[in-house]
Order: C-alpha cells, then sequence, then structure tokens
C-alpha cells in the first residue's frame, strides 16, 4: 500500500527527468551546443551499480512510515546524489580520452532535476525521521560529505564546469574572497548603524512610523538603481575631495556596492532588532526591575539574552539578501561572483555561468543553514 | 487642503508618467549635468516602449506567481494535500535563499536568451514569497473561526470563499507585494540576458561609461518600484477594514 | 429527538467514546459535564457529524445522522463554542444572519430575524447590528454567537462549554438568559462544561461522562443525592453537596403562603440556597417574600429548608 504521495511523487518526476532530458551533454568545443550522451554510455560495464541505492527510494513510498526507513531513505538519497556526480564525471573522463582537448562534457537537465529530487529526498526523509531541528542538521550536513569527497577527489575534473575552473582557479579564488569581503564589510556599518537604531526605535515607538517608512522605500528600489543612482553623486564628490579617491573611494567598485547594500540591511535588521526586544514579556522585565537591576543591566541581562535569537533570525535575511545582491554589484565593477555570471551571460558561457551561480548559491545556503541553526541554539537555550 | 494633493502615490504616479513621457524634453538638463558625455539621453529605445515593455514583463511574470503560488498553497493547506506541506515549504524556504540573479543565469542556459527565461525565471521566483505568504495567511485564520465555519454547516468550498480566503486576503496580498517588488528589480537585471527592460540604459550607461544613461534608467525604474510599493499599500488598507478603529460603521 | 446506540470512537489505540448509549428527549436541556479526555466534546461533535463515529448508530428526529448530508445536517442544528469563533471580517448582522443566508432565506426574513435575537440577548439592534466582532467585549461576542447558533430555529442546540472563557458575572447573566431561552423557545439544548455548578443550574439532566463512558445520567436531584459511585461523589463535590441541592430549588417550593415576616423580602423563584445566604447573613431565621407582581405572597423559615421538597 501507498504510504508516502511525498516520495513517490519525487521519484515520478525524477524517473520523468531520466526519460525525457539529458543526463549529460558532449560537444566538440564550449561553443557549440552539446549532443545528449544516452544513459547506455553512462552506464555501460557494469556502472549501473552506481545507481543501486536509487532502489530503496523507489520502493520507499511503499514501505511502513519508521524511523529507520526514514534514516535508510536519506541515506540512500545521499549516496545517490554522490553517485549520480560520480558517473556524470566518470562519464566525462571516458570521453575526453577520445575527443579532442577542446571537447566539452556538461551537467544535462535530468543530472539537474534528479540530483534536486534526491536532495528534497533526503530533506523531507530527514524532517520526517528526525524531530529535533539541531540533530537534522547535523546529519544532513555529515550526508552532504560524500558528493564533497567526489568533487575534492577529481573524480568530475573533466567536467566542463570544473575545466573552466582550472582555467580560472586564481580569477576563482579573488572572485569568492571579493564577494565574501563586500558581505563582510557590509555587515560592519549594517550592525554598527542597524543594532542602534533598532533599540532607539524599541525605546522610542513614535519614530517607528517615520524611519519604517524611510527604510522601507530604499528596500523597494531595485538595486541595480540604486548602485546605478549612487554613480554620480560618488564620483561628483570624489571630484570635489580628490582626497577621499586617494583612499580608495570611487563611483564604481566596492564604495557604492558597500553603501548599497547597507542601506538594503539596515531594514531588516532594524525591524528584527526591535521586534525582538519588543517580544521580551513586560512582566520579565517588571521582576527585574523589583529584583533592583539597573535599566542598564536590565538591557545586558535580560533583554538581550532573550531578543538574541530574533536579531540573529534577521541576520540571516540581511546575510542571504546580502550575498545574492552582491552578485549584481558586479555590474558596476564591484568584482565577486557575479563579475563571473556576467561574464558568462556575455560570452554565452553557460558554464562559466555556472561556475558563478553554483558557489554563489552554495554560499547563500550555507549562510542561511549555519544561521538558522543559530537561532535554533539560541531558542533552545533561552527555553 | 485637497486630500489628493498630499496623497504620495498620486504625486508619485504623476512624476512617474511625466518623466516617462517627457524624457526627451530632459536632455538639455542632462547635458548640463553631464557636460563630459556627447550623447546625455539614452535614445536607442524610448523611455515609454521600454517602460511598458518593463510593466508587461513583471505583470505576465506575476500573474502566474498568484496563480500557481495560491493554488499550491491552498492545495497544501487541504487535508489531501497536508502530506505535501512540509515538501512545499522546504522548496520555498531554500528556494528564496537562492539569488534572484542566479535564478536568472539558470534559467538562460536551460531556455536560451531574451524575453522567455526571464518570464519563466521571474515567474518561478516571484511563486515563492506568494506561496509562502498564502500558508502563512492560510494558517492565521482564527481556529474558531474556521471551527464555527464548520459547525453552522458551511460546505469545504463555501469556507474557502467566504472566511478563509477574505481572512487571509491582507497577507497574501503582502506576499504578492513581497514577490511583485523583487520582480520589478529582477526584470531590470533581466536585460543582461536579453530582455528588453528599464534595465537597459543602466546596463549599457554601466558598460559604456556614460553615468546619464544609469541615472534615467534608474530613476525610472526606482519611481515605478515606489508607486507599485504604494499602490499595494493602499490596496492592503482597502482589503482590512474590518479590521480598523474608524469603521465602526454606524456605531 | 437525538438516541445514541452502543457508539464508538477510537484514535489509534486510544478509545475516546467506549459503547456510548444516550438518548436526549425533545424539549431537554441536557448538559455533558466530565474530567478533561471523558469524552464529552467528542459527543457533542459526533452530533453534528464534526467528528464522525466508527460504531454504533446516531440518530436524529429518527433518522441515522449519515443520512444527511453533514452540512444539511448541521444548518438544522445550532452550535455554539466557547472560542465563540465569529467571523471577524462579517458585522454582528452577518454573523447572525450566516445559517439562514445559507438556508436561502429572503434579505427581509434575515433582517427581522437578527433584530429579534439582538433583542432576546439584551443587546440593543440599532448599536450593535453593524459593528464588527472585535468592537464587541467578551460578553458581547458570545451573545452574538448565541444568537447566530439561534438564528435559523433549530430544532437542537449544541453548546460546547460556551461560558468557559467568560468572567463570573457575565457568566452568570447569560447563564441566566440560557435558562429564560430554553423555558421560552423550548428547544433541545445539549451543552458541554466542566463546571459542575453551571451544569445544576442549567441542566434538566446531567450525563456524567468518564473514560469515553456514561458514569451516571439523572437529574440534578438524582446526581446530587444518589450519585453512582465515589468518582461521581467526589466529582459533584462532598463537602457541599447540600449548598448545590439548595440551589436547584426555589423559595416558592417551601414558602408558607400567607404567613408574614419583617424585613427586606426575597422573591419567590430566588434558590433556596440565595435565602440561606441571607438567613446567615442578616442573622434571622425568616424571611417575607414577594410573588412575581411584587406583592407579599408569604414567608420562608430557616427550618424550612432541611425539610424534603413539599
Amino acid at each position: 500500500m501507498l504510504k508516502n504521495r511525498v516520495l513517490l511523487l519525487l521519484v515520478a518526476v525524477g524517473l520523468a527527468a531520466a526519460a525525457g532530458l539529458a543526463f549529460v551533454t558532449h560537444a566538440p568545443n564550449r561553443l557549440l551546443s552539446g549532443q545528449a550522451v544516452s544513459w547506455a554510455i553512462v552506464l555501460g560495464a557494469g556502472r549501473w551499480m552506481a545507481l543501486l541505492p536509487a532502489l530503496p527510494l523507489v520502493v520507499g513510498p511503499f514501505l511502513p512510515q519508521s524511523r529507520a526507513v526514514h534514516l535508510v531513505l536519506a541515506v540512500s538519497a545521499a549516496a545517490l546524489a554522490a553517485s549520480l556526480l560520480w558517473l556524470a564525471g566518470d562519464v566525462a573522463i571516458r570521453l575526453a580520452d577520445t575527443a579532442t582537448p577542446s571537447a566539452r562534457t556538461s551537467f544535462g537537465g535530468a543530472f539537474w532535476l534528479i540530483e534536486a529530487m534526491a536532495a528534497l529526498a533526503a530533506a523531507d526523509a530527514l524532517q520526517r525521521g528526525i524531530s529535533n531541528p539541531a540533530a537534522r542538521i547535523t546529519i544532513g550536513a555529515v550526508l552532504i560529505l560524500p558528493i564533497l569527497a567526489v568533487i575534492g577527489g577529481g573524480a568530475i575534473d573533466q567536467l566542463s564546469i570544473m575545466k573552466e575552473y582550472a582555467n580560472r582557479r586564481s580569477v576563482f579564488a579573488t572572485a569568492v574572497a571579493t564577494h565574501l569581503a563586500i558581505v563582510g564589510a557590509t555587515l560592519l556599518p549594517t550592525l554598527g548603524i542597524g543594532l542602534p537604531l533598532g533599540v532607539l526605535l524599541d525605546r522610542r515607538a513614535r519614530l517607528r512610523r517615520p524611519v519604517f517608512a524611510v527604510l522601507n522605500i530604499i528596500q523597494t528600489i531595485p538595486s541595480i538603481a540604486l548602485f546605478g543612482l549612487l554613480i554620480a553623486p560618488l564620483a561628483g564628490l570624489v571630484a570635489f575631495a580628490p582626497l577621499l579617491g586617494r583612499i580608495g573611494i570611487s563611483g564604481i567598485g566596492a564604495t557604492p556596492a558597500i553603501i548599497a547594500l547597507t542601506l538594503y540591511s539596515l531594514l531588516p535588521i532594524v525591524r528584527s532588532t526591535t521586534a525582538g526586544l519588543e517580544q521580551v514579556p513586560g512582566s520579565v522585565v517588571d521582576a527585574a526591575t523589583g529584583m533592583g537591576m539597573t535599566p542598564a543591566q536590565i538591557f545586558r541581562r535580560v533583554e538581550v539574552p532573550l531578543a538574541l535569537p530574533v536579531v540573529v533570525a534577521g541576520l540571516r535575511v540581511t546575510v542571504v539578501q546580502a550575498v545574492g545582491l552582491t552578485a549584481v554589484a558586479a555590474l558596476i565593477g564591484a568584482g565577486g561572483l557575479g563579475a563571473i555570471i556576467f561574464q558568462g551571460l556575455n560570452g554565452s558561457a553557460i558554464d562559466l555561468v555556472l561556475l558563478g551561480v553554483v558557489p554563489l548559491v552554495a554560499i547563500a545556503i550555507t549562510a542561511d543553514i549555519a544561521l538558522k541553526l543559530a537561532v535554533t541554539m539560541l531558542k533552545m537555550r533561552s527555553g | 487642503m485637497r486630500r489628493w494633493l498630499r496623497d504620495p502615490l498620486i504625486w508619485t504616479g504623476i512624476a512617474l508618467v511625466a518623466l516617462v513621457v517627457f524624457m526627451p524634453a530632459l536632455k538639455p538638463v542632462f547635458a548640463l549635468l553631464f557636460p563630459d558625455q556627447d550623447r546625455p539621453l539614452f535614445e536607442q529605445d524610448s523611455f515609454i516602449n521600454l517602460t511598458l515593455s518593463h510593466i508587461g514583463l513583471v505583470a505576465a511574470s506575476s500573474a502566474i506567481s498568484v496563480l500557481v503560488g495560491v493554488s499550491l498553497a491552498l492545495f497544501v493547506t487541504r487535508p489531501s494535500g497536508r502530506e505535501f506541506r512540509p515538501l512545499v515549504e522546504t522548496v520555498v524556504a531554500t528556494g528564496q535563499t537562492f539569488p534572484p540573479v542566479a535564478v536568472l543565469a539558470i534559467a538562460v542556459p536551460l531556455i536560451g536568451f531574451g524575453a522567455m527565461p526571464a518570464l519563466i525565471a521571474l515567474a518561478l521566483y516571484g511563486l515563492l514569497p506568494v506561496t509562502e505568504a498564502t500558508v502563512a495567511a492560510i494558517e492565521q485564520v482564527p481556529a474558531g473561526a474556521r471551527e464555527a465555519a464548520r459547525g453552522i454547516g458551511m460546505t469545504p468550498a463555501g469556507r474557502l470563499r467566504q472566511i478563509e480566503l477574505p481572512l487571509a486576503a491582507p497577507v497574501i496580498l503582502a506576499g504578492i507585494r513581497t514577490s511583485v517588488i523583487i520582480n520589478i528589480g529582477t526584470a531590470a537585471i533581466a536585460s543582461t540576458v536579453g530582455a528588453k527592460t528599464l534595465g537597459l540604459p543602466i546596463i549599457i550607461g554601466l558598460s559604456g561609461f556614460n553615468t546619464a544613461y544609469v541615472v534615467q534608467g534608474a530613476l525610472v525604474v526606482g519611481l515605478l518600484a515606489v508607486v507599485t510599493d504604494l499602490a499595494f499599500d493602499r490596496l492592503g488598507s482597502m482589503l482590512d477594514r474590518w479590521k480598523r478603529d474608524d469603521v465602526v460603521a454606524s456605531a | 429527538m437525538i438516541t445514541f446506540e452502543h457508539v464508538g470512537k477510537t484514535y489509534g489505540d486510544w478509545t475516546a467514546i467506549d459503547d456510548l448509549s444516550l438518548h436526549v428527549a425533545e424539549g431537554e436541556f441536557c448538559v455533558l459535564i466530565g474530567p478533561s479526555g471523558s469524552g464529552k466534546t467528542t459527543t457533542l461533535k459526533m452530533i453534528n457529524r464534526l467528528i464522525e463515529h466508527d460504531r454504533g448508530r446516531i440518530l436524529f428526529e429518527g433518522a441515522e445522522i449519515r443520512s444527511f448530508a453533514p452540512e444539511q445536517l448541521r444548518r438544522r442544528m445550532g452550535y455554539a463554542i466557547q472560542s465563540i469563533g465569529l467571523f471577524p471580517h462579517w458585522t454582528v448582522e452577518e454573523n447572525i444572519g450566516a445559517v439562514p443566508r445559507l438556508l436561502g432565506w429572503p434579505k427581509s426574513r434575515i433582517r427581522d430575524r437578527v433584530t429579534e435575537l439582538l433583542g432576546l440577548l439584551a443587546l440593543e439592534p440599532e448599536r450593535f447590528r453593524d459593528r464588527y466582532p472585535r468592537h464587541l467585549s467578551g460578553g458581547q461576542q458570545q451573545r452574538v454567537g448565541v444568537a447566530r447558533a439561534l438564528a435559523a430555529d433549530p430544532s437542537v442546540l449544541l453548546m460546547d462549554e460556551p461560558f468557559g472563557a467568560l468572567d463570573p458575572v457575565t457568566r452568570d447573566t447569560l447563564q441566566a438568559e440560557m435558562l429564560r431561552i430554553h423555558k421560552a423557545s423550548g428547544t433541545t439544548i445539549v451543552l458541554v462544561t466542566h463546571d459542575i455548578d453551571e451544569a445544576i443550574r442549567l441542566g434538566s439532566r446531567i450525563v456524567i461522562l468518564d473514560g469515553g463512558r456514561i458514569v451516571q445520567s439523572g437529574t440534578p436531584r438524582a446526581i446530587l443525592t444518589k450519585p453512582a459511585n465515589d468518582f461521581v461523589a467526589d466529582f459533584v463535590g462532598r463537602e457541599d453537596i447540600g449548598i448545590k441541592l439548595l440551589s436547584i430549588e426555589r423559595v416558592s417550593d417551601r414558602m408558607r403562603p400567607g404567613e408574614t415576616a419583617e424585613g427586606e423580602p426575597i422573591a419567590a423563584d430566588a434558590s433556596l440556597r440565595h435565602a440561606l445566604s441571607l438567613f446567615v447573613a442578616r442573622g434571622i431565621d425568616r424571611l417575607p417574600v414577594i410573588g412575581p407582581s411584587g406583592t407579599l405572597a408569604g414567608a420562608i423559615r430557616l427550618a424550612d429548608l432541611t425539610g424534603g421538597p413539599t
């Protein structure tokens, strides 16, 4: 009997993708579009054994819903994700032997869809099988290790995205470093202004409406427009005071990027700080006052710890948003992963686009999960 | 004092239309502001065309987002679809950590350049806030009202139409607002993948070091976003009239 | 009116209702009472099929409830709950008119009915008709909730701890009004409560449940004087059983017509408990009694409280 309609749907989509889309494509060079490589070639010579982890997933919808079954399904899904990656890398190695050096083997639609279904199946199984969110995140992190091992072990080095990486190792490293540096540099002024402003708005309710109205309008303006609008005034400022130019400030590059990102980041930080302080129960503050704590002690020992989970939740929104917007900032010369993406888009080099997109998404998701975990742990600590 | 004179929606709306229609007339102003530029006004396409095309792209993609997002959320909040709710929530939460640029960039290899990948990327990305908000909105319908509606004999369809949707409407609208505002911004970036939008003067200006183009495009698209946001604000306050204190009707 | 025949309901391996048989006669005010988890709310909700029973039969006006579409069944039964559940986006008038609108009554008839019900529940029609629920106090909201339940002249009124969330004064007033409405309309009422005083005050019959079974069913007097077992005796309270007995009888039941006494009089329809309170508070042993018309009708003595019913 059918026990798990969700897994059934995921398996069906995965099978449909496998049947209808290419798993990997192969092209004589990076400008031509690739031809699908058949499953017979991918799975030839006993390599179909790599698909064995799919077996539990296919029968999974009909198994009884127990913790053990869910764990097996989560592990199988993770194993399948890793072995599909290995299969794609493996076929790229075999095709590379016979082809010209400029030939390219790339992931196809079926690869991405099945990997996505496997990830969702693992997430769903963990959600059903493990109730403690911290344990769930930890096991999830462990399940990613086989995939990292496949990548780190060089098994996919002949795939086109890794070839792009090999060609641009140093550019890539600089891009990632720049990207992270811009996000980090944004957080300093964001927290420096946002946290005190949030506290002020908690204490002075009258200021909330106008301040949030302004921050909301800023958040509304499209990033590319705000970046663009900062160029002219900054350039004018530098022309007026050349000293600023000498310390590295200019109309394009990192300066307008950090200013704009800070402006965007203020809304979530200020909002969560105010909301975090507001939800501290009045009775707790009353009790602390009654015990003879000074306002400063109450703030430090009572309000801050109780508000922290909400503030960190706001920080999560801020960081994820900043990681994404920094990619747009590449358009005004700020560098980072966006530069790789837009270079790829300009040159119609799809694997180059992916070389920018994949780490960009990975950074965003990692930051999201890490900060979610922090919120969960803070909440558990404060009960 | 006439009230509409102080209404920011009216005057930002007028400013937007005026800026778009009379942009060519502002050429001398931009020439004065940017004396180094030989071509102080973006003239490869009219701003009227760009604005209409931008609005068209956002409207079409948002319509798809709303239709699919609301249906999906309603499905997972019905008893028959409850099992799929964690899956949908995972997809929605993870999907929203994907930067909009990334979604746009991924759409190109799958679909190609032009308006189509932009439309699909925008629709997909816009789906997420709508779905999330609708699930939350349906969830916050008071349990008592839900039980009473069942207890007095309303049909499932009647409960959805008369109780759940009206009570959820303000929160659903807030999700649609988020979705549309994000899409206005992402549509501007979509000019890098070949869609004709207000991002075009900005991108061309940035790559050609013509700050005047950048300012023109940025002003129009920024104003468009602000006007849209204000319009949603107005719509929202019409939807939850029953929550306000000043409408005790005749009492 | 409503008959349960060997009804059962099981959730997983937990039996919520176990072989329950019960007949609620027309015009009865039947109170289901018991500790939490006793199955009282489940029993109530099985009547209008908010919860489906899995064993036995439930009959409504002689017909198996499964023979009605659930929505049709529910529209013939009024339903009022502790959380009230007024629709916050509808005015008082729209809330009360909900069921009549479902039944397709003409507008003017709904409007007249709303006016009538607002009056019945002591809410000035013109003041409250167009208000939204959030502008009403808790007591006013529950009055509207009861009015909504009564709107389509249901043959049965189902009430799930309707006064549980109200303050004691408001609860007292609304209980008195429920008694008045029951007397005037003769509607069959099934009410769930965990408050034994409420049960004794309102019920013409009390059904005590525990662990999904009926432990005892009878008039308030029978429950108080002949508890079926220790559970019932503990539940109704051993210590103030006498006080509770006094609370179910009227002064008129024991009054000596024609006799006179000094002091502030007590109303003939007041409870004996009220009379005892006055005897003790004033340190006297006889009280004058006035009838409904306000004229002196007789007197009552302290000693009269201890005799059996006359």
